[in-house]
């Protein structure tokens, strides 16, 4: 199951998350502020090769909290992070990159629209809705 | 008066003509279909069943029915025989007026049982009586007193009582029996436990037959009435608003598309292209509602997610925000009414809308349905009140329109499905729509609607869109950026005389407020030269927004220059003038190379060594000068230009000033 979903902007600071269930929210906070350490290591690390769909596969990062951590991050530096109980087998690589280029699509059409100012935290129904069934789905 | 009726219980009960009346019709509802001629034949015996629900419909509690079944021997006997039914029905007036089930309080003269929500009976007796039934069982207690209103007009109208209709007659009126039953309910609660006459509830009887009849011919507009007043009383059965109108809120009518192709073309003359997001959003941030809002407007209706609009999704994104201005919760999805596919062929057909959104309606019982698909065949106007709201003028806030009849859930309770099941959907809305033109009368609408139905599937946006489309928006929206300034003549004929621009630029760059510039290094000091480049570089400044300063500088610069310079005065002076002759500046700095020149040559005593690598380094710097004054003078020209079109400017501004001052002044 699909643990938790945080959207991070350029400077780190979270655009959008959602998480089921939510009581460990706090702590899929602290995973994926972790992770993102090691997003922006490979970010640096693969330099001028970042130009197609970028995909970051951590896995695990605690092993003995069996999570496994995806991270995606977009041409503007938008980092996507995906929780994902290990337990959930069924959950393959390329599952996870149509979930990613799902994500990146519905955010893309959130930055169409011109009253949504780049920073702000994402509230589109929308968008909302479309992780919402994709969090059902692998559930 | 008959007087008893119970014959197999060896009762005898006294039934009122009324009540003989009434048992009759009920026991040959519970008959039924089959044989419903068996009504007063005391040889069929009703079904158990359509007994137990009719008593059930009595809302007794169930051991009381119990008691009564067992009281009036149909247990024993094991049948509900015409005798037994009818001490039961009269058990069950007894026990709804609160008397005990006792076969003593038969004796009585007792109101006749009430029987709510018969609607199970009513289901059986096709379709018009359906309509009825389902109508009449939710509001219910509203349409009693509806009923009795009517009955009351009724007496006015009739007092005098035509013949006892035949009222056993069966399905012929069912639905004006099941009227009865209600109406005398209220009748008796009205009236309280007293008996009035039986002549009056003949009559009674009788006018509430003539409205039943009239009931089953014009039954959409009892409805209407009856669905309207329920509707006002029932006010939770309308979770939203926006199904108050009798029209479709998310139809845009021919009126207010004209005025949304209008501020269509205000902002975009082309009617095929589309509206950028920031002119939209500009547009759109005018009507004053706030941002989360509109951002959800625009998702909605930006269909193919493009960042701008074209007519159809401006058309749907006006009406959203018109309609939340008057006070309509926008939907989580956009209607379909308000699709561009939809909107395209610009043909507003109400009535088959009406019958899409039959088949969304979730909220709604089907009795309104089918009084809008009555009303349309009655041709009512569609004039809706969003016809007769003002047109919005961003700026003013519109008051909200009251409801003047019910209104059907606008597709918005269907279309909560995902966007990803619209082909389900729309197989769906396709197949529900068409059983509902089956009960009621099909409409030629019909066919209409399922052509448009299926124009309307909502297509899987496509994704064709690749990122590289940010970058065409990006393009698009630099189109838009004022155009950049027009780009500076560098020509320039060798490199040195490039680089020596490119250092008169940086020169302009790093001071470009003050008025006297070092000269630049490459350059020997020349001081007509160094001049005229201070010259020029400080009328490059107009061009860096500098404008009226720099030209209050430049004048001064250029007086000052003029009393440094007094050798070359005449030669000042018609540069002052402004004069675009490139000829004469370029003839200066040539003079001035030469008075330099000459001013140089008396430095070089008798040294002719000195004198001759001096010449060559003198020849090549005069080439490159000759070659930079060139440039410079070309740059002076259309600087020059550029100032007196500033100067021009400026003098405009300060005339209105004046013009203007006594105004604020006052």
């Amino acid at each position: 199951t699909i643990v938790a979903y945080i959207l991070r902007a350029l400077q780190n600071y979270p655009l959008y998350i959602r998480s089921i269930p939510t009581e460990n929210e706090l702590k899929f906070h602290y995973t994926v502020h972790t992770s993102l350490d090691v997003v922006d290591e490979k970010i640096s690390a693969m330099g001028k090769a970042l130009v197609d769909q970028r995909e970051l596969y951590l896995g695990l990062l605690y092993p003995t909290e069996d999570y496994k951590v995806y991270g995606y991050v977009t041409n503007s530096k938008v980092k996507f992070v995906m929780v994902v109980d290990s337990s959930n087998t069924a959950l393959r690589d390329n599952e996870i990159r149509s979930m990613f280029r799902k994500l990146h699509n519905s955010y893309t059409d959130v930055m169409c629209n011109p009253f949504y100012n780049p920073g702000d935290c994402i509230n589109s129904r929308a968008f909302d809705s479309m992780v919402t069934s994709m969090m059902m789905q692998v559930c | 008066m008959e007087q008893g009726a119970a014959g197999g219980a060896g009762l005898l009960v006294p039934l009122s003509d009324t009540e003989q009346q009434r048992y009759s019709e009920l026991f040959s509802l519970c008959c039924c279909p089959p044989a419903p001629e068996g009504g007063s034949a005391p040889a069929p015996a009703a079904g158990g069943s359509k007994v137990g629900d009719l008593f059930r419909a009595s809302q007794l509690p169930a051991d009381t029915l119990q008691q009564i079944t067992e009281l009036c021997g149909a247990k024993r006997v094991g049948y509900f025989g015409p005798a037994q039914f009818y001490v039961a029905l009269k058990l069950i007036a007894a026990a709804q007026s609160g008397f005990p089930v006792r076969i003593e309080s038969l004796k009585c003269e007792l109101p006749l049982p009430r029987f709510m929500a018969l609607k199970n009976d009513e289901m059986r007796y096709g379709n018009a009586a359906e309509i009825h039934g389902i109508k009449f069982q939710v509001p219910h207690a509203t349409l009693e007193k509806n009923s009795f209103k009517r009955a009351d007009e009724g007496d006015k109208q009739e007092t005098k009582s035509p013949p006892k209709s035949p009222i056993c007659s069966p399905p012929a009126s069912p639905s004006s029996y099941q009227r009865i039953p209600l109406s005398y309910g209220y009748g008796k609660s009205r009236s309280g436990f007293e008996q009035p006459h039986g002549a009056t509830y003949e009559a009674r009887h009788s006018t509430h037959q003539q409205d039943g009849s009239a009931v089953g011919n014009y039954g959409s507009k009892s409805a209407l009435v009856h669905s309207s007043l329920s509707r006002s009383l029932s006010v939770e059965r309308e979770p939203q608003e926006s199904s108050n109108y009798p029209d479709d809120p998310w139809r845009i009518t021919e009126e207010q598309r004209e005025y949304y192709i209008n501020q269509f073309k205000s902002l975009q003359p082309d009617l095929n292209s589309f509206i950028s997001g920031s002119v939209a959003k500009n547009f759109f941030t005018k009507s004053k509602l706030p941002i989360p809002e509109l951002s959800h407007i625009w998702e909605l209706s930006d269909v193919d997610c493009d960042g701008a609009l074209t007519l159809p999704e401006f058309c749907a994104a006006f009406h959203l925000i018109v309609a939340r201005k008057n006070g309509y919760l926008l939907p989580d999805m956009l209607p379909e009414t308000l699709l561009p596919d939809f909107l395209q062929p610009a043909s507003l057909k109400p009535k088959h809308d009406s019958a899409l959104l039959d088949s969304y309606s979730e909220s709604l019982p089907v009795s309104q349905q089918t009084r809008d698909f009555n009303r349309t065949e009655l041709e009512t106007v569609h004039e809706d009140p969003i016809n007769s709201e003002p047109l919005i003028l961003f700026g003013a806030v519109t008051s909200v329109v009251e409801p003047t009849s019910v209104e059907e859930v606008p597709d918005k309770s269907a279309l909560t499905q995902d966007a990803n099941s619209d082909d389900n959907q729309a197989v769906n809305t396709s197949t529900t729509a068409k059983t509902i033109p089956k009960d009621f009368k099909p409409s030629q609408h019909l066919s209409a609607k399922t052509v448009v139905q299926e124009s309307n599937t909502l297509k899987a946006r496509p994704r064709s869109r690749s990122y590289s489309s940010t970058s065409i928006e990006d393009a698009m929206k630099k189109g838009e950026e004022p155009p950049t300034p027009p780009p500076r003549p560098q020509k320039s004929h060798s490199r040195a005389s490039s680089l020596d621009l490119n250092k008169i630029f940086q020169q302009n760059t790093q001071a470009m407020k003050s008025g006297w510039l070092p000269p630049p290094p490459a350059l020997p000091p020349r001081p007509f030269v160094s001049q005229t480049e201070q010259v020029s570089e400080i009328e490059l400044h107009p061009q860096m927004n500098r404008a009226p300063l720099q030209t209050e500088e430049s004048s001064p610069t250029k007086k000052e220059i003029l009393l440094t310079q007094p050798p070359s005065k005449p030669i000042r002076r018609k540069f002052r003038s402004e004069n675009q002759m490139l000829e004469t500046q370029e003839l200066t700095p040539t003079i001035s190379v030469t008075s330099s020149l000459s001013a140089i040559k008396p430095h070089l005593p008798a040294q002719n060594r000195q004198s001759s690598k001096q010449k060559r380094a003198i020849q090549t710097a005069i080439r490159k000068n000759k070659e930079a004054n060139a440039v410079l003078a070309r740059l002076n020209s259309e600087l020059q230009q550029q100032l007196k079109e500033v100067h021009k400017e400026r003098i405009a501004l300060e005339m209105q000033l004046e013009q203007l001052r006594p105004v604020t002044v006052l």
